[in-house]
Formats: structure tokens, sequence, C-alpha cells
């Protein structure tokens, strides 16, 4: 057994409204750059709907992932080593930028210079691909909220799969369909495919915390990742010539700070905390031949931090104290596997995908609700689950292969908390049969709905910072006056505050940014005895409101 | 002038080839790509760029061939000139006829295809003139050979020992003077060609991944190993959005 740490995210999809917040800011923060136009790192796709690239999930066209070979062992979907080294002059199966969308700005001048006329000025679409006019036909979310979906919603891979195989028609009505939003980050896969189609070796996997990253040094622009990832969640940067991904923030989870897109969730939506797993059993696991197996065998691969010849060989793999213990409390662990309501997202690919959902019980609800009957009753509820084949069949394929028993588990229990909590918030007693039912007493019954529904900050984010010991690496040297309220911080950057070249990535910038944006105190003592006035309410006199106060001797 | 040419700078040639690639190695690894543009398009670039690289491949072994393996070596396993000249002929030809279309299709998909025109560099202008050039007057000498048919030159007698005696630091510069104007152009721009090499975007050829054969699929690195990136200049890959290749 070799005990590696994944830092590892859990959406709860129930939560999520659709506002794109986690994608804006993630591109503000991330792919604001020329060559990353059309790059989301971040993306929220409504569902049913294409998905961002358009179709992504056909990989019988994108041949992403792994497939089993005749023998029964694991191999990229797109061949094996030397196949793919004599396609690398053209890759075979690349989407276009055509498969994405041409990124586009508008001519705003001309709404300020053009002549004065008996027409209105027009701000015309230009093209950020060739500078020219163009005709905006496509975007990453063209299909937002169901738009075109009574046209194009047979166009999503899921939906053509379901209904192959199943009798009845999804309906694409607009009172009969259902509809939830999926966010779709960087899987930072245990059995990355990306990784196993660079030529180069670029694409690595940290040692310490999982994350998946590009060498930028090593890339060498093969693309051959591209058409790898599954989820093609490696977007090519087209200035640049190298492979660019999600990099789960690490300067801010190096020092303790949840992810851009999961900080700025206007829903709360998103986990994040620590899995353990067992390395050396992953090719294994992967290799599982039944797909709709893939999900067990993948929970299998996540060990209890609690168990103490885990936390043994956690340590003996130099795993530090501090982070078996964050482990522990990871509310990732909790979600997929104390509770298991948290499922991979398309496991059959076998990459180890290691952003987990739960999934919506919303589809269940909102048309239990719109046709009168009682949404937060048990016995409706269950019945409704089991009666509302499509929705629960569409969820099965984007989360357990097809699986529809584990799917209903998961909505059962999201039923019965919503059943059982009812109860209790109207002063009544909590029915015990309910949380029985779905095999969990009313205590963890409990404790999932204040995990749910009320976890704060540093409940839902469980991030164990990068080791103290090892901090020297972590910085860099630089100009020592660059540094939060150094002189050299004013300095301002064409992307705002802090952006452009001064500020270092390093753990005295992270940390106070870290103490301003998580406090709720005007922030006192910390900083040299100063007190911020914008923070400060006008009641009362906060320390360090005046200088202090000079003793009559001094 | 003789000894400029085949005495000097073939050895220029190698320091600007040697010490231009280490210098672009450590101070442009971001800059040492392939950098791509099917991206932009796909359709042509699937005909074209593996007609010109696997067509070059075999160029590059043939010259080998051609140059590293004397004529005698040949002979005593009974390959006779007549022979030997014929394969290279046939081979050559085709090689060098399907790479010359390969980078037809190329220069042409280049010049047509508005986003892959615009991200076009000057350096890039200027690499291809020299790449035609040199692949040109290569199939230009072979067809010159063709032509004379049996009074066909033997550079195997005249560059091929030229070429070897470099390495000897003993250059042979009379033989390589006997040999015709065409083959004395078609080596001057294939000098010229290795010694842009490591400032053009051809350096992705010395990356050739032949290691992925042999490394494990998944790679574990550890956060501290390799540098961070440090404060310096504002590094590129971080340019405002917009079109500035448009003015470029």
């Amino acid at each position: 057994m070799r005990v590696m740490a994944q830092l590892a995210m859990v959406m709860n999809l129930d939560k999520c409204i659709g506002c794109h917040t986690c994608s804006v800011t993630c591109k503000q923060a991330w792919t604001n750059r020329a060559g990353t136009e059309y790059v989301w790192f971040n993306n929220v796709e409504t569902r049913p709907g294409q998905g961002y690239p358009r179709r992504y999930e056909d990989q019988e066209r994108w041949r992403g992932g792994w497939t089993l070979n005749k023998r029964g062992n694991l191999e990229l979907r797109t061949g094996g080593r030397v196949k793919r080294l004599l396609g690398i002059f053209a890759s075979p199966v690349q989407p276009e930028l055509a498969d994405y969308y041409e990124p586009w700005t508008y001519d705003y001048r001309m709404l300020t210079e053009a002549p004065l006329g008996d027409d209105f000025p027009v701000a015309r679409p230009k093209s950020l691909i060739t500078g020219e006019d163009t005709k905006v036909t496509w975007s990453a979310n063209w299909d937002d909220n169901l738009g075109g979906t009574s046209e194009l919603g047979h166009l999503d891979p899921v939906v053509e799969k379901v209904q192959r195989e199943s009798e009845d028609k999804i309906r694409f009505e607009f009172e009969r369909t259902f509809m939830f939003y999926l966010p779709r980050i960087c899987e930072h896969c245990l059995n990355p495919s990306c990784m196993a189609s660079c030529p180069s070796g670029a694409i690595y996997k940290r040692s310490e915390d999982g994350i998946v990253l590009v060498d930028q040094d090593r890339c060498r622009g093969w693309r051959q990742c591209v058409t790898g990832c599954p989820y093609k969640k490696i977007y090519f940067n087209h200035r640049s010539g190298k492979a660019e991904k999600c990099t789960f923030c690490y300067p801010r989870v190096e020092v303790g700070l949840p992810t851009v897109c999961a900080e700025t969730c206007v829903g709360r939506l998103r986990y994040l905390g620590l899995f353990l797993y067992d390395a050396d059993a992953v090719t294994a696991a992967a290799s599982t031949p039944d797909p709709q197996d893939l999900y067990e065998a993948q929970l299998d691969l996540m060990l209890d931090p609690s168990d103490p010849a885990v936390a043994a060989a956690a340590k003996a793999g130099g795993i530090p104290d501090d982070w078996i213990d964050a482990a522990r409390r990871s509310p990732v662990y909790a979600l997929a596997k104390t509770y298991r309501i948290a499922l991979p997202l398309h496991p059959e690919y076998r990459t180890m995908p290691m952003v987990w959902y739960v999934p919506p019980l919303s589809p269940v609800v909102d048309l239990l609700a719109e046709q009168g009957h009682d949404a937060e009753d048990r016995a409706t509820l269950f019945g409704a689950i089991d009666a509302l084949r499509i929705p629960v069949e569409y969820l099965a394929e984007l989360f357990t292969a097809g699986r529809t028993s584990t799917v209903t588990e998961v909505l059962r229990k999201l039923a019965a908390m919503r059943a059982y909590m009812r109860d209790v918030t109207l002063g009544r007693d909590g029915d015990p049969s309910i949380p029985a039912s779905v095999g969990l007493t009313e205590e963890s019954l409990y404790e999932l709905y204040r995990l749910l529904a009320i976890a704060k900050y540093d409940e839902r984010y469980v991030i164990p910072t990068a080791h103290a010991e090892q901090a020297h690496d972590l910085e860099e040297i630089g100009c020592a006056l660059d540094v939060d309220d150094g002189p050299g911080m004013y300095e301002s950057g064409p992307f705002g505050e802090a952006s452009g070249r001064p500020v270092p990535v390093a753990v005295e910038t992270f940390q106070a940014l870290k103490q301003r944006q998580t406090t709720d105190a005007a922030p006192g003592g910390d900083l040299s005895g100063r007190v911020n006035l914008l923070n400060w309410d006008g009641s009362g006199r906060p320390d360090g409101l005046f200088p202090p106060k000079r003793d009559g001797a001094s | 002038m003789n000894t400029v040419l085949w005495g000097v700078l073939p050895y220029v040639m190698v320091v600007v080839l040697v010490a231009g690639s280490i210098w672009r190695y450590r101070y442009d690894k971001f800059g040492w790509t392939t950098r791509s543009s099917q991206l932009y398009e796909s359709r042509l670039l699937r005909i074209g760029s593996p007609l010109f690289h696997f067509g070059i491949l075999v160029v590059i072994i043939g010259h080998i061939g051609g140059l590293v393996i004397p004529e005698s070596w040949t002979e005593a396993v009974g390959v006779s000139e007549g022979i030997y000249h014929v394969n290279a002929l046939v081979f050559g030809g085709l090689a060098g006829a399907c790479t010359l279309a390969g980078i037809a299709i190329l220069i042409y998909r280049r010049r047509r295809t508005g986003p892959v025109f615009m991200a076009t560099t000057r350096n890039d202008k200027a690499m291809y003139v020299v790449l035609v050039g040199a692949i040109a007057l290569g199939l230009w000498t072979t067809l010159v050979s063709v032509g004379a048919g049996h009074e066909a030159h033997n550079y195997r007698e005249s560059v091929s020992p030229w070429f070897r005696s470099l390495f000897m630091l003993q250059p042979d510069i009379d033989s390589m003077a006997a040999a015709p104007v065409q083959f004395h152009i078609h080596t001057l721009v294939g000098m010229l060609l290795f010694a842009i090499w490591p400032f053009t975007r051809l350096v992705h050829a010395f990356t050739a991944p032949v290691h992925y054969l042999f490394r494990p699929y998944i790679v574990y690195r550890s956060r501290d190993a390799g540098q961070r990136p440090t404060a310096g200049p504002r590094r590129r890959g971080w340019d405002p959005v917009g079109s500035p290749d448009r003015d470029r």
C-alpha cells in the first residue's frame, strides 16, 4: 500500500443556480490572456445540453480516456504508444476552434467615434482570432438554461444514449423537461489520460496533493493531451503553442485558501478537502471490467484516514500529521465515502476523476411541486424517484455509467433528509423511520444536513497548507518591497490591482490576502496596530484607531 | 574562396547550431514548441503535415546513408554504383517529392487560412524560404543526376568524403570543390538552414518525443522539484486579450 494525498472537490448540484460566477472569476484570474480567449478552466453547463466543447462526451468521435483492450489491460482510446507517436504530425482527432467557438469582442470605439448621422452607431462583433468582422453563432454557453434545446437537445450525447436504451422519449417541451446545471473543472484524475497521452512528459501529478499540472517549459505543443482528456479540460493556447489547464488554483491552496471558483461560489456548493488513497491500486481499479463497477472500485481506493493502519502507512509515506488530520476532517471524504452521496463524473472513462458531484434532487422536486404534490413528503418523493425514470437514467449516465440503482440510492438519501428535516424545522419530532429507510441514523442524517445546508467556510474547505518546513521552496526571491503593503505593491498591472509583474506568488502575500478575505473583524493588532477605516462601522473605538498614548514620562 | 566555403563555413555553422541550441534551451524553454496551428485549420494540415514530415524523415535517412557510409562499404556487400544510384534516385526522388508536395500544401494553407497566416511571424516566413530552398535544390540535384544518366556526377566520391573529413577536422576541400555547382548551392543553403535552426520553430525537431515509448504513463513529481517562477519582467503568455497579431 502506497498512501498518497489528493486534494479533491465535491459539488452539490442541487445548490447550483447557474450564475456562472465561478466561470467568470476563474477566467478573470487565469485565462484573461491572449491565446486563451476561448479557454474556460471552469465552465457551467446546462444539462441536458451539449456541453463545452460541443458534444465532448461523444468518445466515439473524440476518443478521449481509456478503454480495456482484448487482454483486459488499460489502453488509451487512441491506441498504443507507437501508433500515437506515428500520428503526432497531425493530431487525428483534435477539436478545432469551431468546436469551441470563435472568441469575439465588439468594436466599441464605433459607439463614441461614429460621425453624426441618422442611424444609430452599432458596435459590430469582431473576431479575436482574425480581427475581422464576425458573426456570433456559438459560444461556451449557447444552450444555457435550455436555450434552443427544443431544436438541439437531441445532440446531447447523454440524451442520445438514454433514448437509445429506453423506450420513452425525452421530452424537450418547455413544460415537460427537466434541467440542472453542471459546473465543470479539471478532474485532477488519479489515472489521467491526458498525462498518459503527453509525448513530452510535461503533464505531471504533484506527489504532495495530486494536483495535475502542465510544465509550461517542457510542453512542446504536440497537443495529444487535448485528445487524451475525455472531459476536454486541456486547452491549447494558440498564442504560446502550449497546453493549459485548470491548476486547482495551486498558489491559493498551498496557503490554505480555497480555489477561486469555490471561494466565489454564490450557492456555496463546492467542498474542498483531502482524500488518502492507495496509489498502487489505481491501475487495477481503473481496469475493472464492468464500467458500472468503476464507481465502487474508485470508492474502494479511498482509504479511511481514521484507520490507524492507514494513518501509519500515510506517515510512513511522508504525509505530514496535519495533512492526515485534515483528511480526517475532510468534507469530501464524508460526502463521497461516509455518506456515499457524491459520485464521480463519467467513471466509465476510467480516469478516476477527483471532482465529485452530489446529483440533484431538484428535477424530481420541481416536477412534483409543479404537479401540486407535496414535494417534501417522503412517500411522494420516493415514489417519484422510482417513477420518474428519465431524470434518473440521465443522471446515471453521467455519474455511474448507467447504473440507476446507485443514483436512486443517493436521491433517496437526499429525499429522506428533506422529509426528515421538514419535521424538525416545523418543531415536530423527527420520524426515525425516515433515516432508517435509507440506512442512516437520525444523528448521521442530521450531520449530513448540516454539512450540505449550513457548513461554514472552514467546514466546507478543509485545506492543509503546504508544509512549513517546505515553505522556503514556495517563496520566491523577489524584491522585499514588492510584497503586500510594500511600496511596490501599488504598482498596478493591466488587469487591476496585483496583476501583472510585481507581486510574487509567495506565502506572505497570500497569508495577508487570506487575512483580508476571511476575517470577520476589522483587522486590528495583526497589521501592526493599524485600523482599516473602510471596515470600521463607526461604533466604538477599535484598538489602534489612534496612535498609542504617550506616557507622561517618555 | 573554397577554403572559406568548405573549410571554415561548416565549422561556423556547427558552432552556431550547437551554441544557439544551448542558448535557446536555457533561455527560451517557453518558446520551444511546435506552435501548432491545428486549432485554426485541420483538414489541409492532416494531409500536408504527415506528407512533409514522413518525407523529410526519409530524406534525412537518405542523406545519412549517402554521406556517412563510404562507397567502398556498399560495394563490399555487393551493391554496385548503378544499383545504388537507381535506389537513391527512386527513394530519394519519391521522398523529396512528398516533402515538397507536403510543404506546398502547408504553405498554401498558411497563406490562405486567415488565422494561420495571422499567426505566422517574420521569422517563420524567412525560415520557410530557406527550408523550401534547401528541399527544392536538393530535388534539383537529384533530377540533374537523372537527366545525366550514366555520366552523372558521383557525389559519393566528392561530397561524401568531404562530409566525413569534416568530422576528422581535416576538411577535404579539394574533393568538395570538384563537385558540380548545384551540389555547392544545395550544401550552402543546407548549412544556412542548420545555422538558423536554433532560432526558429524548427527546434521542435530536437525534442522529438522518442522517450514517450519508454516512460511510465503516470508522472508524479514533487512540488519541490523544478524551479519556481521568478518575479522577473512580465512573462510571455500573459499578453492582454485582443488580436495584436494584426499589428505585427
